[in-house]
């Protein structure tokens, strides 16, 4: 078998053992590349092919396994554009910190990963540069906005990929395109170096082939950092000794308000079968409610927008990124112009449609009526949880209301395509760690998957159940074909 | 009709930190451009700020010797607006939850004492500098200053002259250099100030049209822009034209104030909580410890010189002026227990030589040690008060010490009483009608010859026995 | 939550985002849907509810007063869209 299609801890396997070399991991990934790239469109551009180099002496948990990055996380020279026309040419000056951590761990930084503008999607259609599209149906989306680390990892371009996720742009790309993605508890990975979107409900997560690797990769990212005033000083657990526990006896909730009437079937009957299945290997489940769910989009769609109306105020052709040619003429009409030249070309629709409406929102006498509101249900939302948690293990969910949909199917229709989040965005409000794997399929052979949530820094309950419900399922060994 | 003026200051000054507010770059003044940055006050994308617990120390300091409440709940807000030397577009301040809110300093203007309220001292960073072109529609921006920490500092609308408002920033501005947070230069911009002014009838309770006056480069500036707003508001009132509320900016060279007449939109700073800052709050026990911390304020000191020594409050008030002036007072007084002739020395001579040079003592390279010296050789009788000054001159030109100046230039008190009375014959014999004058009563041709012989002896006769023995020689 | 395009194109400039008329008349009708929807926030009472700026419990976070190195301002300047010496450049603020 090609040495792509491994795992990270397989690939380790190997090498330890002397019956592969890192040179023959990277010659697989790169083959891979060429033959499925042009199908797939995961990468913002070309990986660092020329410049990714074998690291003898690396020794680290990660060493010589290729992994690529979402292009909103600055990697030291880099281009890191957040598939922004505004963007262009943006080199970033330093290394994130996971960036560092990884570097650290003796991974191969491969590439950039295309993403939704910003973050700003749950398609990857807002790209400047191209729509990624799904490794199971080439007419169909990845998910977004990681869904080019979503789709790279699903198409075995890369053994593994970091993303981030605001409202969902982890799990749901995840689900979409059956891998495992996880969202860590806000706080638990530093947002150093990643471009934000969403300050208070950014973070940075794993994407993996299997639950292993997915906890190996988020011990290596995982951990406080002092240039980070919101990360968290608390010791990263060995997530990887969790994993041969049995579920008997976790308490797992079903909240009542994510299985409603008229859900897509299958999506509901994969539920079911996974919790028949985990059920069956001792874990309790009850239904539970959490009643201000049917708020959690709006709110979101308020926080994320104003927050990132501001964190992108500073894309504006001074200092980096595009310029609009008329800001630098001699006969130039000025300061003003420039800067609405330059962001009013360089932004794309629905990058200047979130600003508008987060400006909005923020603006002179509608900022108690929206924002502050808003700020006020977020509490509501986050007690919701924590009454749940103070008698559950876990909370399980579908991820995603509908499996991949097609190609432009809701690109008119913002609020359709706000509404895909629906299931993952109360986790960013209430800052909860959750992860989406894969449960099945449909008839049509596109990928099903399942949210687990944890209470704050509860990843290990969460991987706990995964790896279970994972070892005693076939899906995660099914491969796409391109 | 008769108007009086009501005036509320915002000072902003800048923290003596290392660092920035939110980063590790040197808090650094005249470095070349764009070579003090980093991701952080660049605002590159990506990058986080993480405050600087000295800025957050230092503003609780002052938020105390200003009589603040420290609140409960602090947080930072961003303030949005779209400008150049801003490199995120919007600025770390805060909003509705500041540091501190509700205090008072107690100014006195021409002998009267007042309390004038503080309204709030809060934290937030300093933008960058643009320099506009003179020959092409284009500005260059430096980054330098970006993120450097500043408190703001607003007083409420309670000063009602010019002359207030002068008092005012200059107490303030002593405090600050007490509690040495800031070293105040608003030449550097270290410290700025604008200032609110309206008009209203006298007697009458409710404000008029305030306008903004900015661009003040020294606290002079501010009484003078402030004095020149008051006439204009005047006349315009007088003719019966509106008061624009708008922002003017104070021309020194006209000596002036002029709309900016920029069509300047209603500010819509979409204020809202800054999410990579989570919330601060102090115990009490804390704010008590930093309480306890906080140097002597000049009050105090003043009220302790005035009881410790018996100074009268003007003179104390010379001594505590600059807090560098008090600390070299004390200084000299622990190795010398005579305060007065010290004080004589500091509010005398010293006092005007540093107006003169418009510096801190720190900077007139005097030490205590040798000024307690010069005074000591006065005391012991080496050299004459007349001589001592010139020594002094000698020592800040040469910075030596004051025997050395002595010595070399001899200067050295003539105590020697043959000597004296060598040149006593000489002065008394060219000088006959003098002599007969005070042998006839007129007791004003002694301090003659007295004078005549220190001419003589340049100065450096010990005046004191060459009185005794003038007296006596023409006795005789 | 009606939304005139009068609002739309006073948003867009406060936002320094220039926009087309079509853009103008797009967003508009789009805006008003999204709004329609969040305005279902409206039906809570949350007059005794503390807002959740942040969602850890965390406090107090600080750094030391300690120097640390600058960045090389080459790496900065090398992609500034425009530049004099060591300088950014824009063009000026053009009142009225």
């Amino acid at each position: 078998m090609k040495l792509n299609f491994l795992t990270a801890h397989e690939l380790k396997n190997l090498l330890d053992s002397g019956r592969n070399t890192p040179t023959d991991i990277l010659n697989d990934v790169k083959i891979r590349y060429e033959e499925t790239e042009s199908k797939v469109r995961a990468f913002a551009r070309t990986p660092f092919f020329d410049q990714v180099k074998i690291r003898q002496d690396a020794d680290g948990p990660l060493a010589q396994i290729p992994v690529a990055i979402k292009d909103n996380i600055c990697s030291k020279g880099d281009l890191t554009e957040c598939s922004s026309r505004i963007l262009k040419g943006f080199r970033a000056p330093y290394d994130a910190t996971v960036v560092e951590k990884l570097k650290n761990s003796g991974a191969i930084i491969f590439g950039k990963t295309n993403m939704d503008e910003f973050a700003f999607g749950s398609s990857c259609e807002t790209s400047c540069f191209y729509p990624t599209r799904n490794p199971w149906d080439l007419d169909c989306v990845p998910g977004g906005s990681s869904g080019g680390s979503a789709a790279a990892v699903a198409a075995d371009e890369v053994i593994m990929s970091l993303g981030s996720d605001t409202g969902g742009s982890i799990r749901q790309p995840a689900s979409l395109c059956g891998v495992v993605g996880l969202k860590p508890t806000y706080g638990r990975v530093s947002r150093y170096g990643l471009i934000a979107f969403a300050s208070s409900l950014d973070q940075i997560g794993p994407f993996t082939k299997d639950i292993r690797d997915n906890a190996l990769l988020l011990k290596v990212i995982a951990g406080y950092d002092e240039r980070d005033s919101t990360s968290v000083p608390m010791p990263v657990p060995d997530y990887l000794k969790i994993l041969g526990k049995d579920v008997k006896g976790m308490r797992v909730a079903l909240p009542k308000e994510y299985f409603v009437e008229g859900m897509d079937l299958e999506v509901r009957a994969s539920l079911e079968e996974a919790k028949a299945r985990l059920e069956s290997l001792g874990a309790i489940f009850k239904e539970v409610s959490l009643p201000h769910t049917e708020y959690a989009v709006a709110v979101y769609y308020i926080i994320a927008t104003a927050e990132a109306s501001s964190n992108l105020a500073r894309f504006d052709g001074v200092q980096y990124g595009f310029r609009a040619q008329s800001g630098n003429d001699n006969d130039s009409k000025g300061l003003i112009s420039m800067y609405k030249e330059s962001r009013g070309q360089g932004f794309g629709a629905e990058a200047k449609r979130r600003i508008i409406l987060g400006t909005y929102v923020l603006s002179s006498g509608y900022y108690d009526a929206y924002y502050s509101r808003a700020l006020k249900v977020r509490t509501l939302v986050k007690q919701d949880f924590d009454k749940v948690f103070s008698d559950f293990d876990v909370i399980l969910t579908p991820t995603s209301p509908t499996p991949a949909f097609k190609i432009g199917e809701k690109m008119d229709d913002p609020l359709s395509m706000y509404l895909s989040d629906i299931y993952t965005i109360s986790v960013n409000l209430a800052g909860l760690p959750a992860i989406s794997l894969p449960c099945g399929f449909t008839k049509k052979g596109l990928p099903l998957g399942m949210q687990i949530i944890g209470k704050p820094f509860g990843e290990e309950d969460i991987y706990r159940l995964a790896f279970q419900y994972e070892q005693n399922t076939p899906w995660h060994k099914e491969k796409p074909k391109l | 009709m008769e108007y009086e003026p009501v005036i509320g200051l915002e000072v902003h000054v800048q923290l003596n930190t290392a660092t920035k507010a939110f980063c590790g770059c040197a808090n650094v003044f005249g470095v070349r451009e764009n070579t003090n940055i980093c991701p952080v006050c660049l605002g590159l994308p990506g990058a986080l700020p993480v405050l600087n617990a000295l800025v957050l120390k230092s503003a609780v300091k002052v938020a105390l010797a200003f009589n603040c409440s420290i609140r409960d709940y602090i947080k930072f807000d961003r303030k949005n607006y779209f400008y150049p030397d801003l490199p995120k577009n919007f600025q770390i301040s805060q909003f509705d939850k500041p540091l501190s809110e509700r205090g008072f300093l107690d100014i006195e203007n021409n002998g009267i004492k007042k309390r004038v309220g503080i309204t709030r001292v809060h934290m937030e960073e300093d933008a960058g500098k643009l320099i506009h072109s003179e020959s092409e529609p284009f500005s260059y921006v430096d980054y330098n200053r970006a993120g450097t920490p500043l408190l703001e500092i607003v007083s409420e609308p309670e000063l009602f002259s010019p002359e207030e408002a002068y008092a005012y920033l200059t107490d303030l501005k002593m405090i600050l250099r007490y509690l040495d947070v800031s070293d105040c230069d608003m030449e550097k911009g270290s410290l700025r100030c604008d200032a609110n002014i309206s008009l209203k009838p006298k007697g009458e309770k409710k404000l008029g049209v305030k306008t903004e006056l900015k661009n003040m480069n020294s606290f002079k500036a501010v009484k003078a822009g402030l004095s020149f707003e008051i006439r204009r508001q005047t006349e315009c009132l007088e003719g019966g034209e509106k008061i624009v509320q708008e922002t003017r900016l104070w021309d020194e060279k006209k000596e002036q104030t002029f709309s900016m007449r920029s069509k300047e939109e209603a500010h819509d700073y979409r204020y809202f909580p800054e999410p990579d800052l989570p919330p601060f709050s102090f115990a009490q026990k804390e704010i008590e410890e930093i309480r306890a911390s906080l140097p002597e304020l000049p009050q105090a000191r003043l009220k302790r010189f005035m009881d410790s020594f018996g100074f009268l409050e003007k003179e104390a008030s010379v001594l505590i002026s600059d807090k560098d002036l008090a600390d070299f007072f004390e200084a000299c007084l622990k190795v010398l227990p005579l305060h007065k002739k010290i004080a004589n020395w500091l509010i005398g001579p010293i006092s005007a030589e540093l107006n003169n040079r418009n510096v801190s003592i720190c900077a007139l390279g005097l030490t205590s040690e040798r000024l307690v010296r010069l005074i000591s050789l006065v005391e012991n009788g080496t050299v004459s008060n007349l001589v001592a000054k010139d020594v002094l001159f000698q020592m800040l030109e040469t910075s030596k010490d004051p025997d050395v100046i002595i010595s070399e230039k001899n200067l050295s008190q003539v105590s020697d009483t043959d000597e004296l009375k060598k040149m006593i014959e000489e002065v008394v014999a060219a000088n006959k009608k003098s002599v007969d004058d005070y042998l006839a009563g007129k007791e004003n041709a002694l301090m003659y010859l007295v004078g005549q012989v220190m001419r003589l002896s340049q100065g450096k006769a010990n005046p004191k026995m060459l009185r005794d023995l003038i007296a006596a020689r023409l006795k005789q | 939550m009606a939304i005139s395009k009068e609002d739309v194109r006073y948003i867009a400039n406060l936002a320094r985002i220039g926009l087309s008329e079509s853009e103008i008349e797009h967003f508009q009708k789009q805006l008003e849907g999204i709004f329609e929807y969040i305005d279902q926030l409206k039906k809570l009472d949350v007059s005794a509810i503390m807002p959740a700026a942040h969602v850890l419990d965390i406090k107090n976070v600080t750094r030391p007063d300690i120097v640390k190195s600058s960045l090389d301002p080459k790496l900065v300047m090398d992609s500034a869209p425009a530049k004099q010496g060591q300088f950014f450049k824009v063009p000026k603020v053009i009142e009225g």
